[in-house]
């Protein structure tokens, strides 16, 4: 059986979760077994409609321990599930928490783990999954050994597919040893989609000149509903906020759409967008090395290409 | 007060990106190696900046390579480690590579153990969830702040969209992100000391593989950009719209 972990911070099924399920769901179909899901503690969600991802099963345990995520005490109690649901398989999504936990499930069950990976396995001899490494530069692939085998999914590199389907639900009971990790505050920044959740991404670089100058490109962001980035020096001048900072050093992320305004497009910058679908640049430099990474390219001023833009795409909203 | 923190040796990050053998191995030819710059920017400079403020601090680093990772070891040393441990495995397997640390980190007993966020070449993100398995100890991820109030650790670590602070007892296992410290450039003086310092090499004690790479592959490249008149956006949205599809 195929077992996917739903990460459920906040009460709230993340998109990450949702793809991992799809994801785990076609790995069971093409090992010709059945996909089922494990959440641990409460959610305000209906988890009977998680049955429309692909998973025939969700199982849930309930125990109040279980309050916040802590790595230790989930890796516990996710390994006990496994071994009492008998999994052979199972997946993670590859955001903060399924990295946090997966690695030490693992350790539990004995198991090889593959993290960040792509694409379903070949299954027809061995297993063997395909992973992004050096930062999205390369991929590997990777046969896991172990009679469990563990998978993390890269965000969006899969997809959401949804079929008309409920799945049962069923308490499980396990013991829940007790958290030893308080936690003492939680700031979120407020209406904002979390960057490594986002399809659109408007990101501005050096080129922009100040903060004072990203009302442009906020104002594009605002017309396509995308979350903003920024390149490292941006964000190391305090121009924009440290959460804010793609690439090597900051977050990696794979939208649909990565418009870069202003950003040279320097190796360490592209480890860190390199994965996302299409990628428009916009600078005023004909040689900015990002345009050999780009699907489309503006060579133009920033300052004047921007709220052109900006117009284009709220007149095609109006028009359309 | 003992911190250990664990070094890993990467490719520079401009470093190109090749494969040999049969597409088996990466090429190391003309690589420059430098310490992962998650483990030296904000691991090692974190231990560094508590070690500042309480002198009763030591810390100790560990490797695990071959003996072509004593150059990034002796830099560490010379920003600031005290004593240093590098385990003579090659294997790139995480659960062995993660083995290798506990031992280390069982006969040392320390407060904490520092990693980075993840490594920039393997990018498996997983030494320190591991370690927390193996040795039973707490572990928080992708961390952007710590502090210490006697034997409790404040960690704030990054959650999607946000952030969270929490509190916990030592021992703990903490991987360290930006945020974390900033980073430093060794000095004359440090270079000099590292060079007394001790690097202890033990052999090698894990072999099972639990993971095997079998090739790599490059990306296909893209088939080149479209260039799109500045003066006609219109024609970029319809592009996305329509040909991408992304709006
Ligand atoms: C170990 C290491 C890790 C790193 N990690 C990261 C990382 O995670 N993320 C990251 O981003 N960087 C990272 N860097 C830094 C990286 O090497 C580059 O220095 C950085 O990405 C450059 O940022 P930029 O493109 O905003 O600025 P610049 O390189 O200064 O580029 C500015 C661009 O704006 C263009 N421009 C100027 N004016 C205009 C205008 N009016 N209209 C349109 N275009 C204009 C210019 O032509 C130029 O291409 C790292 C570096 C190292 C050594
Ligand atoms: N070979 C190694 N020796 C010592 N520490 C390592 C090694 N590999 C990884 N680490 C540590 O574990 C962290 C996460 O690495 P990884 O799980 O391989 O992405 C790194 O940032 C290092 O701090």
């Amino acid at each position: 059986m195929v077992l996917i972990y739903i990460d459920n911070a906040d009460q709230e099924i993340k998109n990450a979760s949702h793809e991992a399920i799809c994801y785990g769901a076609a790995l069971a179909k093409q090992l010709g077994t059945s996909a089922e899901a494990l959440i641990l503690g409460n959610v305000n969600e209906d988890l009977a409609s998680l049955g429309k991802y692909g998973a025939s099963k969700i199982h849930q345990v309930k125990n109040s321990a279980l309050t916040h995520f802590d790595s230790k005490q989930f890796a516990t109690v996710i390994s006990e599930a496994a071994k009492v649901l008998g999994a052979s398989v199972l997946v993670f999504a590859h955001n903060v928490n399924g990295k946090a936990v997966a690695p030490a499930v693992a350790v539990k069950l004995g198991a090889g783990i593959v993290t960040g990976a792509c694409a379903l396995p070949k299954t027809d001899n061995d297993f063997v999954v395909t992973k992004t490494v050096f930062s999205g530069k390369a991929f590997a692939s990777i046969q896991i050994n172990t009679a469990i085998k563990i998978i993390t999914i890269n965000q969006n590199s899969f997809g959401v597919l949804m079929q008309d389907a409920n799945a049962l639900v069923e308490n499980l009971e396990i013991n829940v040893p007790v958290s030893n990790l308080k936690i003492t505050s939680v700031d979120k920044i407020k209406g904002e989609i979390p960057l490594t959740e986002a399809t659109l991404v408007v990101s501005g670089g050096r080129g922009l000149k100040g903060p004072e100058n990203w009302g442009i490109l906020l104002d594009l962001a605002k017309a396509l509903g995308a979350s903003t980035a920024c390149s490292r020096p941006v964000s190391d001048s305090d121009w924009r906020p440290h959460h804010e900072h793609v690439g090597q050093t900051g977050l990696q992320i794979a939208p649909n759409l990565y418009i870069a305004i202003g950003i040279s497009g320097a190796i360490q910058h592209l480890a860190g967008v390199n994965r996302s679908k299409t990628i428009v640049v916009i600078n005023k430099d004909p040689e900015a090395p990002f345009f050999k990474a780009a699907d489309y390219g503006v060579v133009g001023d920033a300052f004047e290409v921007v709220p052109e833009l900006t117009a284009a795409i709220l007149k095609s909203k109006g028009g359309a | 007060m003992k911190i250990l923190v664990c070094i890993s040796k990467t490719p520079d990050t401009t470093a190109k990106i090749a494969f040999a053998e049969g597409n088996t191995k990466f090429d190391e030819n003309g690589v420059q190696w430098i310490i992962n710059p998650y483990d030296e920017w904000y691991a090692l400079v974190k231990a560094i900046e508590l070690k500042e403020r309480d002198a009763s601090v030591t810390i100790h680093l560990v490797t695990v390579g071959g003996a072509d990772t004593e150059p990034i070891i002796r830099k560490a040393l010379a920003l600031g480690g005290d004593e240093a441990f590098r385990v003579n495995n090659t294997s790139n397997d995480s659960m062995v590579v993660a083995q290798e640390i506990a031992a280390i980190a069982k006969q040392g007993a320390y407060d904490l153990i520092l990693t980075g966020k993840e490594t920039i070449d393997y990018n498996s993100a997983s030494i320190g969830a591991m370690l927390s398995a193996l040795l039973d100890q707490n572990f928080i991820s992708a961390a952007v702040k710590l502090d210490l109030n006697g034997k409790i650790a404040i960690v704030t670590r990054e959650i999607e969209g946000g952030e969270e602070t929490c509190e916990t007892n030592l021992p703990v296992i903490i991987s360290c992100q930006k945020g974390m410290a900033e980073q430093r450039i060794p000095n004359m003086r440090g270079i000099m000391a590292a060079r007394t310092k001790p690097l202890n090499v033990l052999e090698a004690s894990i072999s099972a593989q639990n993971t095997t790479i079998k090739s790599f592959e490059l990306p296909p490249a893209k088939t080149g950009v479209k260039l799109v008149d500045p003066t006609n956006m219109d024609e970029l949205v319809r592009l996305l719209k329509e040909e991408a599809k992304v709006i």
